[in-house]
């Protein structure tokens, strides 16, 4: 099978060859329907079959589950993947978390369970390379310990449901084959897969595992965990973009009851990257509790001192990216046929539109507990990136892989936040100073003045069309600030914001795509499907622009230029090919639900926009109202195509809640400087999507297909504002090209 | 056997009556526990710091998230906002308080389950307390009525939410009938 060959041999081993015995924490897998009860309860008498697996005597199969879970359901799929290779009886499966899997490979670490961190929609295609093997080989173990028992050969057994069985009937469970399998040597090469017409959990839905634990408030998050004797630490941090540490006067955080000590913290380093060290210069109040600490806090009598950047302001900002755009570009990203040339002799449409930084706001706010000792130090914390903290702790204790534990427990949400791991530092700091275990937490306030912002921009879109009404010269030019933040130096600072194979590269013949580097003293981060977010809402919008100029149908035009379905060459990350045809199906099925040829004639109007992401291919239509400054979202319509869908319930919760993420920021969010600092506070400065603010049901369509499957969690974001944009535009001839949306519609009303 | 004689017991030398304790008694989940730490602090800290009761989550601090929401009394309160001096001798629900005695969920929580609600889950707590809330006042809500619940879901699960608040509803009523 061709998954088998794609693995390579080396890949193979070095995901088979694990240690053993390092599942932690977990639940049944059965959330729905069993007793709950706690991991403490199963017993210490299991068989590790590979690295992935442990069976209990009594036929309960344990599988661990790699990556973080931060609500894009990876402890619910990726044990999936294993169970079907495994040919597990889900009802009896249980899902731990595994730990950070690490060992000192002569002096460098060596990541035993495979790639444990979760971003980019990584996580599900990985699986589907290497856990499947995973599963696989537990299977083979089981059926190899069979055949020894029964002297028979293995190729005369089938599994089904935890049971081997023989030719002649007999049969074995896998608890009892489990101890003697345990025995046996990992296969040496990859394992036959079953062929998807045998699948029995892949493609099903599945409910998350979690799902009791959540509901009962027994699931601990890392915010929940805590150490004996640990101390809670809170930060004040500077609130200057660049600023310093001028004076303290701690006299009056001191005298707080429970308040132990007060600790200045170090700034950022600019030789190390952001994201391994703290984000800003700070002083940490410790105490015996929460409120403590946090009135402590507020006592403290602190002078800061501004920096460079003291002066930096979103408007200055605007007109910076404006000024820029006049100029040269910083790099041409992409270059087709001469697009200076066509541009002039054809008819001209052009038009600026502007993304404003914007915030994560996990609800979990940034918290880490880390206890270091001189021979050994763990780390509890909600990261994306497990194995990056790892060498935080490492770089900052100078302990040895062994001696390194981190664990990552189900997270209060991601959205690329945690891909840094500034809090895992701070804590690990704090830990060694007082020689205590340290909780860490950050407040909602640190959170949004202290974040990894997405990049704000000015794109300026450039089109030419022939008197056929067809495009024939495209210009991006786009203004931002590099959410790489000078890593990599200043000729990469690009590959972060403009991605070159981006439609409609590939579709028009003169295409120039142009990258203008924003000086900001804002830390720029990564945020649920990076720059696509930023890009095609300005591609989609401007679409939608020159087919009205056109006097195109919006849908129609989008159709035309896509064309016949092929591959086209897409080499960044989500590649190597964008398959035009699986973009136009979604539009279709899109229009389709939405009833895009049904005219409108209440005051409605409809919108659709499209995009390919990380693999995945989306569409969204909406249709919306705005009556007395007020949109409604009438009917909100996603179609997606991630090829084979693992567990198609996840998936529409995936889309559903990329959906109103899109609509939540689109509408009402954005994060502004002024005076060198970031204005934003808390929940009522940057004001979320409530209930009542977001469309009663997001009509989610899956495409069926048989592709491999790409991750699901960022693909549903890209073509909520554009589709959102069009919709405003149908209802009213209003054009907003600006976002925030609301804040832009009310203005030009 | 010897009879005895009847006679009034003697009277006490001195009536006193209890000595003043310290602290504030407040009923959580059924139980009393009395709190002598800092009267302001609130009632968010007390459960998860002094109680280790964790189900009730901190996510704003200022009453706008509703992540620590918790019912006082059988009405909604955001615990994050709530000093523990105001809950002297009053009842408060948490999450952990939802099910019954016996571990049987409540309709919320089991309609949370059936529709996989929960994406990250963080929030989920505060919402489910919310939605007991609302179903107490209004057993058979519109639409309308779910759209009060003003709790924050980062993850966007507001539309199962709203699907699982329907279907408790309809088992409650079911139940009832």
């Amino acid at each position: 099978m061709s998954a088998t060959l794609r693995l390579s041999r080396r890949r193979f081993l070095q995901v088979l060859a694990g240690a053993a015995g390092a599942l932690v924490v977990g639940v049944r897998a059965d959330a729905a329907g069993d007793d709950g009860a706690p991991l403490e309860l199963l017993g210490d008498d299991y068989s590790q079959v590979g690295p992935f697996v442990r069976i209990e005597p009594d036929g309960r199969v344990i599988i661990g589950a790699r990556a973080p879970d931060m609500g894009q359901g990876t402890r619910t799929a990726l044990p999936r993947i294993i169970a079907e290779e495994l040919d597990a009886d889900w009802a009896r499966v249980t899902v731990l978390g595994m730990p950070l899997g690490v060992e000192d490979d002569g002096g460098k670490p060596r990541f035993v369970y495979g790639d444990q961190s979760a971003g980019g929609s990584t996580s599900i295609p990985q699986a589907w390379q290497d856990l499947r093997q995973a599963g696989a080989a537990a299977r083979w173990l089981l059926v190899q310990a069979a055949a020894r028992r029964w002297n028979v050969p293995a190729a005369s057994l089938r599994t089904e449901a935890n049971t081997v069985i023989a030719a002649d009937g007999r049969r074995a469970g896998y608890g009892e084959l489990a101890a003697d399998a345990a025995r046996i040597d990992l296969p040496r090469q990859p394992l036959p897969l079953k062929a998807p017409a045998q699948y029995r959990l892949v493609g099903k839905p599945a409910w998350n595992v979690d799902a009791r634990d959540i509901v009962t408030g027994a699931l601990p998050f890392a915010i929940d965990q805590t150490f004996a004797e640990a101390l809670v630490a809170v930060i004040a941090r500077c609130p200057y973009l660049d600023g310093s540490l001028a004076e303290v006067d701690d006299a009056e955080a001191l005298k707080v009851k429970g308040v132990v000590k007060v600790l200045p913290l170090p700034g950022p380093d600019p030789a190390l990257a952001v994201g391994v060290q703290p984000l800003a210069p700070g002083v940490a109040v410790l105490a015996t509790d929460t409120w403590a600490a946090l009135q402590g806090r507020d006592r403290l009598k602190l002078v800061w001192k501004p920096g460079m950047r003291a002066s930096e302001s979103t408007a200055a900002l605007e007109q910076q990216a404006l000024d820029k755009l006049a100029g040269e570009p910083t790099q041409r990203a992409r270059d087709d046929g001469d697009f200076a040339k066509l541009f002039k002799l054809g008819r001209k449409i052009q038009a600026d539109y502007f993304v404003p930084y914007v915030a994560h706001a996990t609800m979990e706010p940034m918290n880490c507990l880390a206890l270091v000792e001189a021979d050994h130090a763990t780390v509890i914390a909600p990261t994306q990136t497990p194995e990056r903290a790892f060498e935080v702790v490492q770089r900052l204790t100078g302990l040895a892989a062994s001696q390194i534990e981190i664990r990552f427990p189900r997270i209060g949400g991601g959205f690329g936040r945690r891909l840094e791991d500034d809090y895992v530092a701070e804590a690990v700091l704090l830990a060694k100073a007082v020689g205590k275990p340290v909780k860490l937490m950050w407040t909602r306030e640190d959170d949004f003045t202290h974040d990894v912002y997405r990049p704000c921009g000015v794109h300026r879109m450039s089109a030419a069309t022939d008197r056929r009404r067809r495009i024939i010269a495209w210009r991006h030019q786009l203004a931002s600030a590099s959410k790489r933040n000078g890593r990599g130096g200043a000729g990469q600072q690009w590959t972060s914001e403009i991605y070159p194979d981006d439609l409609p590269a590939g579709l028009v013949a003169n295409l120039q795509y142009d990258w203008y580097a924003l000086d900001s003293g804002v830390t720029r981060g990564n945020w649920r499907a990076p720059a696509h977010v930023s890009n095609a809402f300005a591609t989609q919008s401007f679409l939608d622009e020159i087919a009205v100029a056109l006097k195109i149908d919006p849908l129609k035009l989008r159709l035309e230029l896509l064309g016949a379905p092929r591959p086209l060459p897409y080499r960044s990350h989500g590649g190597p090919v964008l398959d035009t045809g699986r973009l136009a199906n979604v539009l279709r099925l899109a229009a389709a639900r939405i009833g895009w040829d049904q005219r409108r004639t209440n005051g409605h109007g409809l919108g659709i926009a499209c995009h390919f992401t990380f693999g995945g291919y989306a569409a969204h239509a909406f249709e919306v109202s705005v009556e007395n400054e007020r949109l409604l979202i009438h009917r909100a319509v996603c179609a997606v195509d991630v090829g084979r869908a693992i567990n198609p319930l996840g998936l529409e919760a995936q889309m559903m809640g990329g959906t109103i993420d899109g609509l939540s920021t689109a509408l009402n969010l954005a994060i502004t400087v002024k005076d060198g600092q970031v204005q934003q506070k808390n929940f009522p400065d940057y004001p979320l999507a409530r209930m009542a603010d977001m469309p009663r049901e997001v009509e989610v369509h899956i495409v069926e297909s048989e592709a491999d499957p790409s991750g699901a969690g960022e693909i549903g974001i890209p073509s909520v504002a554009p589709a959102l944009a069009n919709a405003v535009y149908a209802a009213t001839t209003v054009r907003v090209r600006r976002l925030p949306l609301m804040a832009e519609l009310k203005r030009l009303l | 056997m010897q009879q005895q004689p009847l006679q009034a017991p003697p009277p006490p030398s001195e009536i006193r009556p209890e000595p003043k304790r310290d602290g504030i008694d407040v009923v959580i989940n059924g139980e009393r526990f009395r709190h002598y730490g800092d009267p302001a602090m609130p009632l968010l800290w007390y459960l998860r710091d002094v109680l280790r009761l964790t189900g009730s989550k901190y996510g704003c601090g200022i009453g706008a998230c509703g992540a620590c929401t918790v019912l006082v009394d059988g009405q909604a309160m955001r615990s994050c906002v709530t000093p523990v001096s105001a809950l002297k001798d009053r009842h408060v629900t948490t999450v952990e308080g939802l099910a019954d005695a016996q571990g049987n969920l409540h309709a919320l929580q089991q309609a949370w389950i059936d529709e996989d609600v929960a994406q990250c889950g963080y929030c989920q707590a505060g919402q489910l307390m919310a939605a007991a809330d609302l179903l107490k006042r209004k057993p058979d809500p519109s639409d309308d009525d779910i759209d009060t619940i003003a709790n924050l879901c980062r993850c966007g699960t507001y539309p199962r939410i709203r699907k699982a608040i329907k279907r408790a509803a309809a088992a409650l009523k079911e139940g009832k009938a």
